[in-house]
């Protein structure tokens, strides 16, 4: 019976509970939302990052990394691959050489990180193939054919089949060349990386740089489930001591952190905003008390206890918060699933967006473990914005109350 | 024996800077089924006996005993306990919950009490039913005149079947139809169940009902007369 007396007197005074429902759901509401959206936002980010860029695992000579030596090789990189591709967890594998260079079309040149992959096995690890918007991947170009990003084609004002020079240091540590034709022009959202990725055949590159066969700096490791790459990095590890095998969290480390602090962000986001209603609930519970100084003191008087009467005024705290919040998390959920599966496009935006790395439409990712802790925390705030209301209403005195003027 | 026992009771209000004696050195007894008024002028005291009878207030000298338990020396929480069980009581205004229907608000104690909802449902019809209302009773206090109001809370302070029940100035805001009719239920009551009332009032058509009249002026009983 309490607990319907508390419902219907949140809606004694209905046009003050609904300003307070209204202003509970809305707040709630952005918050589902603007989490839902961040989140995709990240996901994307490190997906699309994986994707066109780490993969899972990378494989180098220790030290390879942070200095780009070009004689820090990995030995008998074929039967090493040969090894890999027999571990179950291990979808692809793509080796490559990897060497700075200027390059140079007849008006300027840029420096830029050129990259020599086996196109049939790079295409399995990384989506770059599936990027090019001009030309094709490696093809319709007889001689050293190279696929660059758009940035870069723009930056130098190369068009397709245009030529590239490209003029880096040899194995011996001479200054070396080599012209070589556009074949594709690529467009990854992350203009970062079209500016400074250019692509040429392994074979290519090997010949041209007199790398010794059977090696090369990088080994990229395409898995079949993203979530292991941090085990099978550490057994490879195990097994190939001398070589340095790291996950793409490791290599990446903003990514990783990006995504569990994206979650902190967020929780904290809805804290506040949890904490501003709550004082907007207290005022409103504090009115309700005070209007009904009389009512309670009678109800003392007649044997509710004052544990009934604290329960009774919790209740309707939490009644109301929760209307609010239930509200806010139906619409935020709904809303947020629509976008999950229509993009919002945000290319008015994307120009800045991209330069980073992010996509210009983002799908909205909504996470029910997210809503329930939601739920939760409102529930929680109807409690803690509850006490003191309850607790003034304690003070009543029934005789003193009672006395009617 | 008798339903209450008053022994030399005093309550002195000292909050603000004049002391009033309020009850000072009351006497009486009552016994089961009474039908009793207190009146006297305006500040005589009669709403301060009242709460100190029902325990919502406690004395500052004197006893206080109903069916032989000391109310003075109950603690806080049993205290509101024996009120739930002992006594009924029917105010002047804000006697009902304003969003339960009249046969919730009769029902609502015998809820705390803990009493099956068969027996309560029961009880509920014949109270409303008795005090005249057993066809209003889905409506809410809102919906109802301020007599019909008035009913329902003695019927409301019958369903717990206390040991008395107290009412101050339960009339005071009623036309006097309205206040005739109520004096008639709760005597009604009082003859066929033997229920004891105890009422304060300034109305000396209220007055004339009463069985016994007890005359309080500055807080000291000044005459007690059975009818
Ligand atoms: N809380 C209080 N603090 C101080 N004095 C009080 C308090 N309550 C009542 N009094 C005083 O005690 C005296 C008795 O008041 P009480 O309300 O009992 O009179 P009453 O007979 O019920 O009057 P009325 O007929 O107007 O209801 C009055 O002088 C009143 O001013
Ligand atoms: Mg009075």
């Amino acid at each position: 019976m309490i607990w319907s007396i508390s419902w219907r007197n949140v809606w004694r005074n209905k046009t003050r509970s609904i300003v307070v429902i209204s202003a509970i759901a809305l707040g709630i509401f952005a918050g589902v939302f603007s989490t839902a959206f961040m989140k995709g936002m990240t996901d994307q980010r490190i997906e699309s990052a994986i994707e066109t860029e780490i993969s899972h695992i990378q494989i180098h000579q220790p030290g390879f990394r942070e200095s780009s030596e070009i004689d820090l090789l990995i030995d008998n990189s074929d039967s090493l691959i040969n090894n890999l591709q027999k571990n179950p967890a291990i979808a692809n594998v793509s080796r490559r050489i990897i060497i700075n260079a200027m390059a140079a079309s007849a008006e300027t040149s840029s420096g830029i990180k050129l990259i020599g992959v086996y196109p049939k096995a790079e295409s399995k690890v990384t989506t770059i193939h599936n990027k090019i918007i001009e030309g094709e991947y490696f093809k319709g170009v007889k001689r050293n054919p190279v696929v660059v990003g758009k940035k870069l084609a723009e930056k130098l004002n190369l068009r397709l089949h245009s030529k590239i020079i490209l003029t880096f240091q040899d194995f011996e540590g001479n200054i070396t060349g080599a012209a070589c034709r556009i074949a594709g022009i690529y467009n990854t959202n992350n203009s970062l990386l079209d500016e400074l990725n250019v692509y040429i055949k392994f074979t290519d590159l090997q010949k041209l740089t007199e790398i010794p066969k059977n090696t090369n700096h990088e080994i990229a490791i395409n898995l079949y489930n993203n979530l292991t790459a941090n085990d099978v990095s550490k057994n490879l590890s195990k097994e190939y001591p001398s070589l340095e095998i790291l996950p793409w969290q490791t290599l990446k480390p903003e990514l990783g952190y990006m995504s569990a602090l994206m979650d902190v962000y967020m929780y904290i986001f809805i804290v506040i905003i949890l904490f501003a209603l709550g004082f907007g609930i207290v005022n409103t519970m504090l009115m309700v008390v005070l209007e009904r100084v009389k009512e309670i003191g009678m109800l003392m008087a007649v044997g509710m206890n004052r544990l009934r009467v604290f329960n009774m005024i919790v209740l309707e705290t939490i009644f109301l918060t929760l209307t609010g919040g239930i509200v806010g998390i139906i619409f935020g959920t709904i809303i947020a699933k629509y976008f999950s599966l229509h993009p919002i496009n945000l290319t008015w935006y994307s120009q800045g967006l991209s330069a980073i790395g992010w996509d210009s439409r983002v799908y909205t990712s909504v996470n029910f473990q997210m809503i329930l802790i939601v739920t939760v925390l409102v529930i929680l705030t109807g409690i803690v914005a509850a006490i003191y209301p309850a607790i003034k209403a304690l003070r009543n005195d029934p005789a003193e109350a009672l006395r009617t003027e | 024996m008798s339903v209450i026992e008053i022994k030399n009771l005093h309550k002195i209000y000292n909050e603000s800077e004049v002391k009033v004696h309020a009850v000072n050195g009351i006497n009486l007894s009552f016994e089961q089924g009474e039908f009793a008024a207190i009146v006297g002028p305006s500040g005589s005291g009669k709403t301060t006996l009242l709460n100190m009878i029902g325990g919502l207030d406690s004395p500052t000298e004197g006893q206080i005993i109903v069916g032989g338990t000391e109310i003075n020396k109950l603690k806080a929480g049993k205290l509101i306990d024996f009120r739930m069980r002992n006594i009924g009581f029917v105010f002047q205004a804000y006697n009902l919950i304003p969003v339960l229907t009249a046969k919730e608000n009769v029902e609502f104690i015998m809820h705390l009490q803990g009493v099956s909802k068969q027996d309560r449902e029961k009880r509920t019809k014949e109270l409303l039913i008795a005090v005249g209302l057993g066809d209003r009773i889905n409506s809410r206090p809102s919906k109802l005149s301020g007599g019909q109001q008035q009913r329902v809370a003695v019927a409301r302070a019958l369903a717990s079947k206390p040991k008395f029940v107290l009412a101050d100035e339960p009339t005071a805001n009623l036309d006097s139809k309205s206040t005739e009719n109520l004096l008639d239920i709760m005597e009604k009551l009082n003859k066929e169940e033997n229920i004891t009332f105890i009422f304060s009032t300034h109305d000396a058509r209220v007055v004339k009902k009463a069985h016994r009249v007890i005359t309080v002026e500055d807080g000291k009983v000044i005459s007690d007369e059975r009818k």
